[in-house]
């Protein structure tokens, strides 16, 4: 045997070898996996959710909310402290351009209130300082509490989503302020959407008792207070009644504050409701604020809605609060998951959501593998049929090529999904492609009567262009499939691309090597092909 | 030895090109009148938003039946039914609807009507929502692969060959998507993420049975400067059909198996494959080839021949040879 094919078969029994061991794991199970020595690759190939079934969600992050709450809370503050310097303000507002304005009532406060402004907001750039004064955050900051946004929603939602139990979920940044969530295996899927996308905003509010409530309706609203909910649902009509309750702007507490929540059971009828903890601070302002309202009324708000507004008896201390709604057990449970694991630092939109039920991932496996082994049934058949000895050994590189991609899809972690079948069913057929691109122009290399050794040599050297040229047009197309695809064409462009590297190295080095092989040792006048 | 075209037959295909091109642009200018008709492409959800939901019931199911009960919703007054699968059980229906809240969702419209009417007697098993941003984002993305994609090709076609044959490729490879593209929309199917991903290999594909031939023609020329034109381009589409028809044929196997066995997943797809494949190796034999008559002079002037394209052939050979270590 000649140096240079001895080398190419090495080549080859490693290749196979290291492909072979990546793809072994998919298929002997999860228990013959750990009996595998400890050398042995333990991948297996992830399946796409359209294979295995699950819910594949795109959120985006109304990341303008969250600039809008900084800089309600910057306001408000700006207004504290003009208070205490004696700066009198008509009126500090924020826009729907981000921007504060402060009006003041005496002009000659200006300088004050611009000192103020410069010495307490690094932050912030005046864009007005005549009258009113207008101020917007510096443009690095507004990005930073964007992209900050994003990124503690997404440890938040996985939070949740570890704490509800789904094995292996997938949360990542997509573009600027988008969040894609993969749960695979999902049963309830808009239960999950429900609890991923709760804002979970908790607060404390003071009912305003002061007010009545029919004259807040029509308008007479003071400045301080807002017009919130509660929503009590009727539990044997099921009929839904929305209560208003005139409450006092101040938060007197936030859902940061909590520590633990937890579903309890009580009450009458032995309902659950959740139950929280917070820490030592806000526990010293629950008890200090309880102790100063005794006989008024506190709500408890999520999102806006009022879910209970009880009368405070007497001070609470230990920092032990409860929420409760008429909850089911399911409802209660969520809650508490999602006051565990703190609110969304803004809302967050669906803007794609899909499903897939698992009995449709089996029948897509089923009707792939199907398809795939029915195809390649015919193309070897076919091979063997027109081609006899070589058309097996062509038969045999396409083996090669198969598990050269399923090895690599265990090797790189990537995800086979539904087109990537159809992927790796593409490159089948073209891996036969290239050996009967060889096979004929070997046999007209044989015709115009050239000895099976050049045949062979000159077949192979001149089909090995056109193979590459083929391979390299449709290459240049998986590779841009994959830059703009979404999961499951990524999964097609995946599996085409290693199918085509993979051909380029069965085509021309094994079949070759195989050839080589043959032709030293036994030095035939005629082959079949 | 087993053989489609038996070595030496030569079939005069540049005189079928007249035929060949009136076939092509018949069904091309079909397709363009039926999307016309149609008010364009018909969009899957992905690309325009809205909502599918894949049912499957245990009992077959009339559509009529199906329609009433769901128009009964707000939602779904105006959706699309689909039945697939040929026993009426599984359906598909579209609606433009679609919902961005997280605590809503729009598979409980329908469950509600379809149990009021069905029972529990069907199950879903497939919710597909996209928002109309996320369609117009995937819609810019798909333009933009294409583009990019149909750039790239063109870009290795003009590196790879010369002028006149860089012209040919082309030509087929437009042949092929217009082809494709009209085909899908006559036959109903909806262009979706991965129907425009299949279109898009098409146009990888496409190249290469071209390239095969113009190679062959080129070596023709070369071999043998007496060869008129039409011969040249005869003899090397001749020589090669038995290639060109296997090569094409062996993709075609595997690809007819997806549209038959692979399932209402893979339908829209690997029918786009099916026909892009076939009219890529039909535009390469009887468009890409004779195309190259149309302009005048020598198929491949003598001087230039040896330094521009068959640069890269010959470098790859040599590559081929001292990897070989001749």
């Amino acid at each position: 045997m000649r140096n240079s094919t001895l080398i190419k078969l090495v080549i080859i029994v490693v290749v196979l070898a290291v492909f072979g061991a990546y793809t072994l794991p998919t298929f002997i199970g999860k228990q013959n996996v750990k009996q595998l020595p400890g050398y042995m690759p333990r991948n297996t190939i992830n399946l796409g959710l359209d294979l295995k079934g699950g819910m594949y969600l795109v959120l985006e992050v109304e990341t303008n909310k969250a600039v809008f709450a900084v800089l309600s809370r910057v306001a408000s503050n700006l207004k504290k402290q003009m208070l205490n310097t004696k700066i009198a303000y008509d009126k500090v507002y924020v826009n729907q351009n981000n921007v504060i304005t402060i009006s003041l009532v005496d002009k000659n406060d200006k300088d004050r209130a611009l000192d103020l402004i410069a010495n307490n907001l690094p932050n912030y750039q005046v864009i007005s300082d005549g009258l009113p004064i207008k101020i917007k955050m510096k443009d690095n900051i507004y990005e930073k509490v964007k992209r900050q946004a994003v990124e503690q929603a997404i440890n938040v939602i996985r939070n949740r989503v570890n704490q509800f139990g789904v094995a292996e979920p997938t949360i990542v940044k997509s573009g600027e302020n988008h969040i894609v969530v993969e749960l695979p295996g999902i049963k309830d899927a808009n239960r999950a959407v429900r609890l991923i996308g709760k804002t979970a905003r908790l607060e404390l509010h003071l009912v305003d008792s002061s007010v009545n409530i029919d004259d807040a309706l029509n308008g007479k609203l003071p400045p301080d207070d807002e017009i919130l909910y509660e929503i009590q649902r009727d539990p044997t009509t099921g009929e839904v009644s929305k209560i208003p309750f005139v409450v006092k702007k101040d938060i007197v507490l936030t859902g940061d504050m909590i520590t633990n929540a937890s579903v309890r059971f009580g009450g009458t009828l032995n309902q659950p409701y959740v139950a929280f903890e917070l820490n030592s601070e806000g526990s010293r302002i629950f008890a200090n604020f309880t102790a100063s309202h005794i006989g008024k009324r506190l709500a408890i708000v999520l999102d806006n809605t009022i879910y209970s507004a009880p009368v405070i008896q007497s001070r609470i201390g230990g920092g032990r609060g409860q929420i409760t709604g008429g909850f089911t057990l399911q409802q209660a449970h969520d809650l508490a998951i999602v006051l565990r694991s703190g609110s969304l630092p803004a809302p967050v939109k669906v803007l794609q959501k899909v499903t897939i039920g698992p009995s449709l991932g089996k029948i897509s496996i089923e009707k792939g593998t199907k398809a795939m082994i029915f195809g390649s049934l015919a193309v070897i058949l076919f091979m063997i049929f027109y081609y006899r000895l070589s058309g097996v050994l062509a038969d045999f590189a396409m083996g090669a090529n198969v598990l050269i991609i399923l090895g690599a899809l265990a090797m790189f972690n990537a995800t086979l999904t539904l087109p990537g079948l159809a992927g790796i069913a593409l490159s089948i057929g073209m891996a036969v492609d290239a050996n009967v691109l060889i096979y004929e122009r070997i046999r007209e290399e044989l015709m115009i009567g050239r000895s099976v050794y050049d045949a062979v040599e000159t077949g192979y050297a001149r089909a090995f262009v056109t193979i590459f040229d083929a391979n390299i047009t449709t290459l240049i197309v998986a590779l841009i499939l994959y830059q703009f695809g979404s999961g499951p064409v990524k999964g097609f462009a995946v599996t085409m691309a290693i199918g085509l590297l993979a051909n380029m190295f069965t085509a021309v080095t094994f079949t070759k090597t195989i050839f080589e092989i043959v032709l030293d040792k036994f030095k035939p006048k005629k082959i079949s092909i | 030895m087993i053989q489609i075209i038996r070595p030496g037959v030569l079939i005069d295909f540049v005189s079928k090109f007249k035929i060949a091109i009136s076939i092509s642009l018949i069904l091309i200018l079909a397709g363009i009148a039926n999307l016309v008709m149609q008010g364009g492409p018909k969009l899957g959800i992905e690309f325009k938003g809205g909502t599918s939901i894949q049912l499957k019931f245990n009992k077959p199911i009339n559509v009529v039946n199906l329609r009433n009960a769901i128009i009964v919703s707000k939602t779904f007054k105006n959706s699309k039914i689909q039945s697939f699968g040929g026993t009426n059980q599984q359906f598909i229906i579209y609606t433009k609807k679609s919902t961005s809240s997280t605590t809503k969702n729009i598979e409980s419209d329908l469950r509600r009507v379809l149990t009021q009417k069905f029972g529990s007697s069907y199950k879903i098993m497939k919710v597909d929502m996209v928002g109309p941003k996320i369609g117009k984002e995937f819609r810019d993305k798909g333009i933009e692969a294409i583009v990019i994609a149909l750039f790239a090709i063109l870009i290795y076609i003009s590196i790879r060959f010369q002028y006149r044959f860089a012209v040919g490729a082309i030509a087929a490879l437009f042949h092929d998507v217009l082809i494709t593209v009209g085909f899908l929309s006559i036959f109903g199917y909806q262009f979706t993420l991965d129907v425009v991903a299949a279109i898009l290999t098409i146009v990888g594909y496409s190249v290469n049975d071209t390239i095969v031939i113009y190679d062959r023609i080129r070596e023709k020329v070369r071999n043998n400067r007496k060869l008129s034109r039409t011969e040249a381009i005869n003899t090397g589409v001749s020589e090669t059909l038995s290639r060109t028809i296997l090569t094409a044929g062996t993709t075609l196997f595997v690809v007819l198996a997806l549209f038959l066995f692979g399932g209402h997943a893979l339908k829209g797809m690997s029918f786009a494959l099916l026909v892009g494949i076939i009219s890529g190796t039909y535009s390469s034999i009887f468009i890409a080839s004779p195309i190259l008559l149309a302009f005048k002079g020598e198929l491949i002037p003598e001087k230039k021949e040896e330094e521009s394209a068959d640069r890269f052939k010959q470098k790859v050979e040599f590559d081929m040879k001292n990897l070989r270590g001749n």
